[in-house]
């Protein structure tokens, strides 16, 4: 049990926790300012959580237990996703467990109790969410997998921490056309699974294109704050495991305690970076149509069937 | 002291006592009395079952039971599983089935036919010899018709779907037969012992034709597409305890089946054994849930989703079959290993969502679920059971089903190893289908739940449902036990597991002998953690599931605390300012499954029909539409259906070559005897 271990998986969970909500605002002041507004500032997503905590609780009529649980199933899974995701260190307590493929199904039971409660209200909207997300998450599986399967080869195993320790001491793995194509499949996957441009759109309220916005149409006050944090955090947690796998550099290896502040300064930036990148992408894309998204991910998917080939026909087996 | 034997012996004894009691006993006593010996038939499975995966072996001859062929009994680990497997979902369908006869099927003779069903399924793994295990099947196959027909006066799609059971269960028996007797032929023995020591002497003709035939033979029973045509009639008709059996105990024997023959029969095969039995189950497992996203009836979605479940076992079986022709012998049995704890996985869940499933139809009458929701209300413990299965059928942790996909993705992920190009297209391939067949199933069963059982009901019948009676709600809660252990501590199964692939003839460890592995098995359970002895990986599932449960409570105690609010409080469902939401404007089974029925448009092949009439004044103004829309199983549509035309009209022009005449039908047998004595000198 090595003490500097438990530290980095509770300043990590601390971290992307606190950080999530600055990052949602860092993306949108980006975008504000590029678009040639002025913006609320980064600090806003923090006001809004703030302000949401202070309102009253509201429980839609005819609603039952998975309305209820629904936001506190996805901060709570969220958080454990990124407590297992090494991203300050690859040496921790949790990171025997650490499996990439967990990682990706617990965000995946986020998504899947946000539908439930979203077909819970009975409403048009909620079912109409519910059906489009869980869409979106059945097309979004393969793809993810073969990423999974694609960044497993070189290491050996789908464990996170020894995909990430294998990167930091042999970087070349990363630069072959496995790592980029590979990096590729999982960004577009990642935008797919957190809702971002050109999937959905999470500044619409318009009835026929929103997905996410229309399951949590029914949530005020404290539910709707965490909703709102739940889904910050599985972009920070996706954000962050992406820059864990592609660019695995300042990830502390060891168990020293410097490398683990530098690690942790080191995350922040990556992970603001990915964010205002992303950011600065979406204003010059707009969002596709539903039935189009389809073949974004069969895209997506063949991108990630050719890293597998890659892996394997270059390598020359 | 050997526990296997005297626990078959009760199995047998109670299963003859259930029959006669349910032949002869009042109609009031009959459910509890047949379901009492039920259930012991399926304690006595479980127990036998339980001692073979703890090591123990039996074997039997009974020589003067049967005449020529005798009767030979063995049961080794893997039969065991089964045998253990089959025992536990009687147990649940037994007690499920003691409240569910009460106002259903309690005739005299479906609960006499129950016994002998549960029998067959405990003793089928343990024949040894083809006589024996064929005449066990075959029984199986008769009963378990016998029962699907139960209900054929009140409906007539029971007997549409008694005549397709009918027909499909002895196609697949025809293909048994050819196969397993070609092999005793030429073997020169037809005890398991002497097919085994013969397998090797075999020409890879003989032995190929064997697996082909076998495969398609067991892969009827175990719904492999494209021989799945009988399931989603079979299963949704079938009185719901009988669905439970079928789907949970009787689909596994012929993956069983499959795992007896090709492993330990024929002692594996060529490569393209293991890439024709990955292909398939791959098939299988798309289509399986594809449908099942689709369907609007509850039972049809689960029919397809046992589809589905077997499509991956497959999926294990053939990859385990590509090892162990490549010579990775560990991961050949970490890959059967993967396909059997799923053989365990989806009995648990599958019993228990037939089981709600039943109860469902038992209260409102209904199976559509265009026509159901607004059940937690009126039936919270059903709806509590059907979401623990349905978590457990999503591979979603802490889902029981998580773990065995799990452990089959990581002997995929690993193949690569194994050599062959086929090989390297293959894995990927299946590794996609396992994950997309993942990605629909949490598709089809949120659906199920979230329509079917949560928001307001879409029917009167709906709003009048009530909970079932407690023996029901006791049956399907012993498979929700059995779930909940199975997601949270599979360790427990893991020496087990690693015996009956041992007994397959697949040793976890390599000749050179993998050190320190708990009984040498490819997944070491100690710990409390899963551990791939020779590979790198592993699986807390316990700590996962403790994981979620201190986020959620630390959440929920961090929100209590910074909230400033007023107390809690209710309000109206926003809609648009139009007033109270009624229960039309709800999301439908069908409405939910639209974009997914889009997106595979060309899978599915649905069908529309617009038929507008029009006012006999004018042409403009309508005066009725009927709109009707439906997505036939199109493997059926484009492969049956043709093929039965062509039979029919088959038999129509035979109609002409019998008019009657003796003197025709005399000529008929001479010239047929002449012929054959002409082929016979000519090839002779």
């Amino acid at each position: 049990m090595n003490p500097v271990g438990t530290v980095a998986v509770v300043a990590q969970v601390v971290l992307a926790c606190a950080g999530a909500p600055w990052l949602a605002g860092l993306m949108r002041q980006v975008r504000a300012r590029l678009e040639g507004r002025v913006g609320a500032g980064p600090g806003q997503p923090w006001r809004d959580l703030r302000k949401l905590l202070h309102k009253q609780p509201v429980t839609a009529t005819g609603t039952g237990p998975a309305f209820r649980a629904a936001p506190l199933v996805v901060v709570a899974t969220a958080v454990v996703a990124a407590a297992l995701v090494p991203l300050v260190s690859t040496r921790t307590p949790v990171s025997g467990d650490a499996d990439l493929i967990v990682v990706v199904a617990l965000l995946a039971l986020g998504t899947v109790s946000l539908a439930l409660a979203g077909l819970d209200t009975g409403t048009a909207f909620g079912g109409m969410g519910a059906s489009r997300e869980m869409t979106v998450a059945a097309l979004v599986e393969p793809t993810l997998l073969m990423s999974v399967f694609a960044l497993s080869i070189p290491a050996d195993s789908t464990n996170l921490a020894a995909i990430v320790t294998g990167a930091v001491h042999d970087p070349a793995r990363l630069a072959t056309p496995t790592g980029l194509l590979a990096a590729v499949a999982l960004v577009a996957v990642t935008l797919a699974e957190t809702g971002r441009l050109p999937v959905d759109n999470p500044s619409t309220h318009l009835e026929l294109t929103m997905i996410h916005e229309a399951m949590v149409l029914e949530y005020s006050g404290p539910d709707l704050a965490l909703i709102e944090l739940g889904a910050q955090l599985r972009l920070t947690v996706l954000l962050g495991l992406l820059a864990s796998l592609f660019t695995p550099w300042g990830i502390a290896t060891g168990t020293g305690a410097a490398a683990l502040v530098l690690a942790l300064v080191v995350v922040t930036v990556k992970v603001a970076l990915l964010g205002a990148l992303l950011a600065a992408a979406e204003v010059f894309l707009a969002k596709i149509r539903l039935f189009r998204v389809p073949e974004l991910l069969a895209g997506s998917f063949l991108l990630a069937l050719l890293a597998v080939a890659a892996s394997y026909f270059l390598t020359g087996e | 002291m050997n526990a296997i034997a005297p626990a078959l012996a009760a199995a047998s004894g109670l299963a003859a006592a259930g029959s006669a009691a349910g032949l002869v006993s009042p109609e009031r006593l009959r459910p509890a009395l047949v379901g009492v010996c039920t259930a012991g038939v399926g304690a006595a499975g479980l127990a036998a079952g339980g001692a073979a995966l703890g090591g123990q072996r039996w074997s039997a001859s009974l020589p003067d039971l049967l005449p020529l062929a005798g009767v030979h009994l063995a049961l080794d680990a893997l039969s065991g599983l089964f045998t253990a497997v089959s025992g536990g979902v009687i147990v649940v369908a037994a007690v499920y089935g003691i409240g569910y006869s009460r106002q259903g099927p309690a005739g005299r003779g479906v609960q006499a036919v129950l016994p002998l069903f549960a029998w067959t399924l405990v003793m089928v793994p343990a024949g040894a010899a083809v006589s024996t295990f064929l005449l066990l099947w075959e029984l199986m196959a008769a009963s378990s018709l016998l029962l699907v027909v139960a209900e054929h006066r009140k409906r007539a799609a029971v007997r549409e779907a008694g005549v397709w059971y009918a027909v499909m269960t002895h196609l697949g028996l025809v293909c048994l037969l050819i196969a397993l007797v070609l092999f005793a032929a030429r073997a020169g023995g037809e005890t398991f012992p002497a097919l085994r020591a013969a397998s090797d002497t075999l020409s890879p003709a003989v032995r190929g034709t064997v697996f082909v035939l076998a495969l398609a033979g067991f892969g009827s029973k175990a719904d492999m597409v494209p021989l799945h045509a009988w399931l989603p009639r079979a299963y949704p008709e079938a009185p719901s305890h009988v669905s439970a059996l079928m789907s949970a105990a009787m689909a596994n024997l012929g993956a069983y089946g499959l795992i007896r023959t090709a492993f330990d029969l024929l002692g594996g095969g060529p490569r393209w054994w293991g890439l024709l039995a990955v292909a398939l189950g791959a098939v299988t497992a798309v289509y399986g849930i594809v449908q099942a996203a689709v369907a609007t009836d509850l039972k049809c979605l689960l029919a397809y989703s046992t589809s589905e479940n077997l499509g991956l076992v497959l999926i294990g079986i053939g990859a385990a079959l590509l090892f162990d022709a490549g010579g990775n012998c560990a991961l050949a049995a970490l890959a059967l290993v993967a396909a059997l704890l799923h053989v365990v996985n989806h009995a648990a869940f599958k019993a228990l969502l037939f089981g709600a499933a039943g109860s469902v139809v038992r209260a409102t009458g209904t199976r559509d679920l265009d026509a159901l929701g607004g059940l937690r209300p009126r039936m919270p413990v059903t709806t509590a059971l059907f979401a623990v299965g349905a978590l457990g059928a999503i591979a979603l942790p802490p889902g029981n089903g998580f773990i065995s996909e799990w452990l089959l993705l990581q002997s995929l992920i690993h193949g690569l190893a194994a050599p062959g190009v086929a090989t390297a297209v293959m894995l990927p391939v299946a590794i996609a289908a396992i994950a997309l067949s993942a990605g629909l199933a949490a598709a089809a069963f949120v659906k199920a739940l979230g329509v079917g059982f949560f928001a307001r009901p879409r029917s009167a019948a709906a709003a009048r449902a009530h909970e079932s009676p407690p023996t029901m709600l006791a049956g399907a809660g012993l498979s929700a036990a059995a779930c909940v252990a199975l997601a949270l501590v599979p360790g427990v199964l893991a020496d087990g597991l690693g015996r009956a692939a041992a007994a397959a003839g697949l040793r976890g460890a390599g000749p050179t002998g993998g050190a320190g592995a708990a009984g040498g098995g490819p997944i070491g359970g100690g710990e409390l953690r899963l551990r791939l002895t020779e590979l790198s990986g592993r699986l807390a599932p316990l700590w996962i599931a403790a994981a979620l449960v201190a986020a959620v409570a630390a959440v929920l105690l961090l929100v209590r605390a910074l909230a400033r609010g007023p107390r809690r409080t209710g309000a109206p469902l926003w809609a648009c300012g139009a007033g109270a939401p009624t229960a039309r404007m709800e999301y439908t089974a069908t409405s939910f499954a639209e974009p997914l029925q889009r997106v595979f448009d060309d899978v599915l092949a649905p069908e529309q029909d617009v038929d507008v009439t029009p006012v006999r004044e004018s042409a403009y103004l309508v005066e009725r539409v009927r709109y009707q829309h439906r997505v036939p199983d199109r493997i059926e549509h484009r492969l049956y259906q043709p093929l039965l035309r062509l039979l029919a009209r088959a038999g129509r022009a035979g109609r002409r070559l019998a008019d009657g005449s003796v003197h025709r039908y005399l000529g008929y047998g001479f010239t047929t005897l002449v012929a054959v004595l002409l082929a016979l000198v000519v090839t002779r």
